[in-house]
């Protein structure tokens, strides 16, 4: 709303209203939603892990991996409901299910996945009802990777640039981030002797992550920019850096207690930093209206050049003047 | 896809669709209209400052601002210079992104083919306004929820005219069936180009747009971007269908990740 916005646009290739953002910029919080995005990730992926721990014979590990899942989904929920306009009404996310709406399937999801989770936490720590817990253990594991790859679409099924643009991508980083998170916790809390699982996932999570992001990059074009600039640039930088370096650590000293907790320390910073960076590119990316209206423009061009080589312009209707495109920036 | 949206939505007898043209061709920037919604809805008061945006102190449409009048000056306007208004409103979709994500299904679809918010029911999740490809909907921050325009729902059930449409002096907004509105848009815009007003041109109305069709539709006189307004939206879940085909092998992938973590036997 201040005035001084006009001057983060440079004057322009392109029209704007004195260079306004044409988008609503998420009213979506920080540190509320980005932390939601790596609590469900973390989550998500450590059903799974937890699940497998325990069918391979890794008590400690699944108690870990259960009670992080727990703790993380619990607090992802809190952190969801404080961030409504209207708390009070949380419930109402439960009185329609549509697939057309990811918030929609998230919270039926989160309802599914949540109680299972924590029933799973629940008789591991307690050691009550084991059949109860295997039950609820490999319900987790089952809905927890769709919490954590449906966020995905939460952000990529908006009109923000930088996360619509990278719908594709998206969901492949979202799963690998979550399985970078997962691994690495594991590998903090747990000794080397029981961590293998928890080391295997970290190393595939981090492997795919940085290739995921890679490939995003070099598919948004324009729309990257957001990405690599500014605070979400920041964000997105050191979480590359700490994958690779968690991933490098985990990979040759993964065995040593200590260089298995460290490289485990830094992957789940990476995975979080990764959520916080993708989180501030795309409200970067609304708040700006070249992202907007740039790949509309150029998609717009191409669509009237195509439509003019197939058949003549309507009479009445000439030809636009080049030159009064793109006027309206002097015009002030 | 059937361009009768109320049917779509389940309404098997329904009025025609109604909807706005707004030929910003005659709006002399008035600002009735902005006046005339806040009253009859009740919107609250959205901010009072001084832009230096020519005569615009509104700026944008929100949650408190459902219709809101754009000033352009073009000093350098080929000819002479020229003082362009325009009063923007919600596009009423017929593609509608808010109404396709809101998880509460605050958001509905009338019978006339508007797009409405149920305060009662909105929980102020905010998916609505990420997802609009306008900037129409906001979130109001002294009551959490989500508002926008209603196409004055509660007047045109009892055959009235929506309020900014009856306030305004020139006729630059006009409300009536859809169908009727598009043939005299293009009536409208023949002439003007007969005139020689080169630039002028129909933006939001073409059912083969990004959102199906736009239930209030404007004639500009200059590209849509020089207005504020996107110049090709496309509605985000067109691609949703992709996405959950891509979460659902990113979710099946992890899963498979996690099972050949645990390779290697018995611990």
């Amino acid at each position: 709303m201040k005035r001084d916005e006009q001057l983060m646009v440079p004057a322009a290739e392109f029209g704007s209203y004195y260079g306004r953002p044409v988008i609503k910029e998420p009213v979506w919080g920080a540190p509320a939603i980005p932390g939601y995005l790596f609590l469900g990730g973390l989550a998500g992926a450590s059903s799974p892990l937890a699940a497998v721990a325990e069918f391979s014979g890794r008590p400690g590990l699944a108690l870990a991996a259960k009670t992080t899942a727990a703790g993380a989904i619990g607090l992802s929920v809190v952190a969801l409901v404080q961030d409504l306009g209207r708390p009070t009404r949380f419930h109402h996310m439960l009185r329609v299910f549509k697939p057309t709406s990811p918030m929609s399937v998230g919270s039926w999801l989160l309802s599914a996945y949540g109680p299972a989770a924590g029933a799973a936490a629940a008789c591991a720590i307690t050691g009550l009802l084991p059949a109860a817990g295997r039950v609820a253990t490999v319900a987790a594991a089952v809905t927890g990777p769709a919490v954590a790859a449906y966020t995905a679409a939460l952000l990529a099924d908006t009109a923000v640039p930088a996360w619509h643009e990278a719908h594709r991508e998206l969901p492949y980083l979202f799963v690998s981030s979550a399985a970078t998170a997962a691994g690495g916790l594991g590998l903090l809390l747990v000794r080397p002797e029981q961590a293998a699982p928890a080391r295997n996932l970290a190393l595939i999570g981090a492997t795919a992550e940085l290739t995921a992001k890679s490939l995003l990059l070099q598919r948004l074009g324009e729309v990257a920019e957001p990405y690599q600039s500014g605070r979400a640039g920041r964000l997105m930088e050191a979480a590359e850096i700490l994958t690779a370096a968690g991933l490098t650590a985990a990979a040759v000293g993964g065995r040593n207690r200590i260089i298995a907790a460290l490289a485990g320390a830094a992957l789940v910073a990476s995975s979080a930093f990764t959520r916080f960076g993708i989180f501030f590119a795309g409200r970067m990316s609304a708040g700006d209206p070249r992202y907007t209206v740039g790949p509309q423009r150029n998609r717009k061009d191409r669509k009237d050049r195509g439509d003019r080589g197939i058949s003549p312009p309507p009479a009445g209707k000439p030809a636009r003047a080049p030159a009064e495109r793109g006027d309206l920036a002097a015009a002030r | 896809m059937s361009l009768d949206p109320a049917a779509r939505s389940g309404y098997a007898d329904h009025p025609p669709r109604m909807g706005f043209f707004t030929d910003t061709s005659v709006c002399i920037g008035c600002k009735a209209c902005e006046v005339a919604c806040k009253e009859w809805n009740g919107v609250p008061e959205d901010g009072l400052e001084l832009t230096g945006m020519s005569y615009d102190n509104t700026q944008s449409l929100g949650a408190s601002t459902w219709r809101h009048v754009a000033f352009i000056e073009q000093i350098d306007h080929p000819g002479q210079p020229r003082w362009l208004m325009a009063s923007d409103v919600c596009k009423h979709c017929t593609e509608a992104g808010c109404l396709d994500v809101c998880p509460t299904g605050a958001l509905l679809r009338t019978e006339f083919g508007t797009v409405v918010v149920q305060d009662d029911v909105c929980n102020g999740c905010g998916n609505c306004v990420a997802a609009c490809p306008f900037g129409v909907i906001g979130r109001r921050e002294t009551d959490g929820g989500a508002h926008k325009c209603t196409l004055c729902y509660d007047r045109i059930g009892d055959g009235l005219t929506p309020a900014c449409a009856k306030a305004c002096p020139t006729e630059s907004i006009q409300f009536g069936p859809l169908d009727e509105l598009r043939d005299r848009a293009q009536a409208r815009l023949e002439t003007l180009h007969e005139a020689g007003v080169a630039g002028a041109q129909l933006y939001g109305e073409d059912p083969g747009n990004g959102i199906g069709g736009a239930g209030a539709f404007f004639l500009l006189l200059d590209e849509p971007e020089v207005y504020g307004l996107p110049p090709d939206p496309v509605v985000t879940t067109r691609d949703l269908p992709r996405m959950w085909r891509h979460v659902a092998s990113a979710a099946a992938a992890l899963a498979a990740a996690a099972l050949i973590s645990g390779l290697g036997g018995r611990a």
